[in-house]
């Protein structure tokens, strides 16, 4: 079909936009690397710091040799692999027996879980239960109460439900258990629903600062947000109150909180590419309506 | 197989519900639950009649009204321009980009934006090629908000838009073609087919919004406000959270159940709301 010329002229218009829309969406992270790798005087220049004027990895040096950094890095690469391993684990249990339609009170367990999108208890309720848990200054107080959400349960159990009936009916004429059918028949059918719950599951907890500022209060226990939360913002609202304008003293740290910033977001941008396909199909399941 | 998830769910959401009580207590940590006096409404008298938590609220919804207005449409016209896209490796090369910044947490997004609007940030470089003086953005009300609002927009539009691309990928191709036989050009195709079926989707995502109205966006003000805005940026988690490291328990409780309450009346409300009009066709559930 011949385009007429107003639509032509929108087409070109249409692709500049979102271009520059996506160059605004990536221009802050480009502008932290730039950062990041400059010295403490160019990164103190005015200007976009679209690259890198004087390449110094000073920052990274200086980042790299705080053992805080080194405690978080190891603390959230555990939290991230056990929490994740325990959101799967409980999720495909949790989910297995609401999407049977045999079990009793089903619906009244649906309900109790769902309300729990509505309302909670809120901070210090929570608080005083991890406290009395023994939970504070542990790793489970980070992995343990989020395992399951009623989110994850819920389009899980839409995924299972959406499996033929008969596999179910054919392997317990074959005298398989109910662990055995969700094991061995469920869980390999399931690949894609479960992809993308460990995914959410694992950025989840690789950005997770709220709970470790509340529960935990051991430095050596601490995660890497929480780190990078006193070096990058804290700091800088210090200076504010102090009225501190004297650049050159405000970008040696600039440097610093931007290579902390780098280090912290490297392992999503380097498995972003890969893994934001699943991300999305995730978010299709999730719209599915019961 | 049943009882530990049934179990998991008493203890991590239920049980905390059941701590809501500590709002009608004068909770001391020594006495415990069981041993605190009981005090009534006392709390939320006093939550009420102070000047901090009145202003927290206004602060809320404030920035949550501000968010709506600005941003609910955002994603919408995101999603119809990448639409009109004809060439699709442009188009999700767009699409990875612009959802990016969903992957972060505002630790790391806070600590960006207050470089790249700090002092000598690139946007007070900015600034002063025009020969104007810098301005500082983080400290002053006005400014503080509006970068509150456009950095959750910035934050927020391109996952957004994945939901109203899919409503669009489901939209059946017959229509376009009668509708191009019936001479409708492109603009007129988009407002009369393509808007129309996106109104469910839009429907049901802000009665969700609506539910989020009290909580306003914790995770980005309190890794970018300072002190020096707090007559603007201070919201009822900010204040829950500051009475909790106070210790002045029975205050962040009554002030967290206000604003949960509140939230899920808004957003049941707004169901019950959005069924009646659509005889029952439209709704979260």
């Amino acid at each position: 079909m011949k385009q007429s010329r107003g639509e032509k002229l929108f087409n070109v218009a249409n692709i500049v936009v979102l271009g520059g829309i996506a160059l605004l969406c990536l221009y802050p992270f480009l502008y932290t690397l730039s950062l990041s790798l400059s010295s403490a005087k160019e990164a103190s220049r005015d200007g976009l710091h679209l690259y890198p004027a004087e390449l110094s990895l000073t920052s990274y040096q200086m980042v790299l040799t705080n053992p805080n950094i080194l405690t978080g890095y190891i603390n959230t690469i555990v939290r991230t692999l056990l929490g994740t391993t325990l959101t799967l684990l409980a999720t495909c249990v949790a989910a297995y027996p609401l999407s049977r339609r045999e079990m009793p009170h089903r619906s009244l367990i649906t309900f109790l879980i769902v309300f729990t999108m509505l309302f909670g208890g809120g901070m210090v309720p929570s608080y005083l239960l991890m406290k009395n848990l023994g939970l504070i200054n542990t790793i489970w107080v980070l992995v343990v109460p989020g395992m399951l959400s009623a989110f994850n349960i819920i389009i899980v159990k839409n995924y299972f439900q959406s499996l033929p009936e008969s596999l179910t009916e054919s392997a317990r004429i074959d005298g398989a258990g109910e662990w055995r059918i969700l094991f061995q028949i469920y869980l390999p059918l399931s690949k894609p629903v479960l992809a993308t719950v460990a995914l959410w599951s694992a950025v989840g907890h690789w950005n997770s600062w709220f709970d470790a500022l509340l529960y935990i209060t051991e430095d050596r226990k601490q995660v890497l947000q929480t780190f990078l939360q006193r070096i990058v913002i804290e700091s800088s609202t210090q200076m504010m109150e102090l009225g501190i304008t004297d650049a050159q003293m405000q970008f040696t740290s600039e440097t610093i909180k931007a290579a902390t910033i780098i280090i912290t977001i490297l392992p999503i941008i380097m498995v972003y590419p890969f893994i934001q396909r699943h991300f999305v199909k995730g978010i299709m399941l999730g719209g599915v309506k019961e | 197989m049943a009882l530990p998830l049934v179990g998991f769910f008493l203890l991590f959401h239920y049980v905390p519900m059941l701590g809501l009580v500590i709002a009608f207590k004068d909770y001391v940590i020594s006495d415990g639950l069981f041993g605190s006096a009981w005090v009534g409404w006392d709390n939320f008298a006093r939550l009420f009649s102070s000047e901090d938590f009145p202003k927290a609220v206004r602060n809320t919804l404030m920035i949550s009204v501000l968010r709506l207005v600005c941003g609910f449409f955002t994603p919408v016209i995101l999603a119809l321009l990448l639409n009109e896209v004809r060439m699709a490796g442009y188009k999700r090369s767009i699409q990875t980009l612009t959802y990016l910044p969903h992957f972060f947490s505002w630790v790391i997004l806070g600590g960006i934006f207050l470089m790249i609007f700090g002092g000598g940030g690139p946007v007070n470089s900015a600034v002063k090629l025009f020969g104007v003086e810098p301005v500082s953005f983080l400290t002053d009300d006005a400014a503080f908000i509006a970068i509150l609002i456009v950095t959750g927009i910035w934050q927020g539009a391109g996952w957004g838009a994945i939901i109203y691309l899919a409503s669009l990928s489901g939209i059946s191709p017959d229509l376009y073609e009668a509708a191009v036989i019936d001479g409708a050009n492109r603009w007129k195709q988009t407002l009369h087919i393509t808007l129309p079926s996106l109104v469910p989707t839009m429907i049901t995502l802000f009665i969700l919004s609506l539910g989020g109205i009290m909580t306003a966006g914790f995770d980005q003000i309190y890794n970018m406000y300072n002190p020096l805005v707090f007559n603007v940026a201070d919201i009822i988690d900010t204040y829950v959270l500051r009475r909790l490291m106070g210790l002045d328990l029975s205050l962040a409780t009554a002030a967290g159940m206000f604003q949960g309450i509140v939230g899920m009346v808004l957003i049941v409300g707004a169901n019950i709301f959005a069924r009646k009009i659509s005889k029952g066709e439209q709704g979260v559930w």
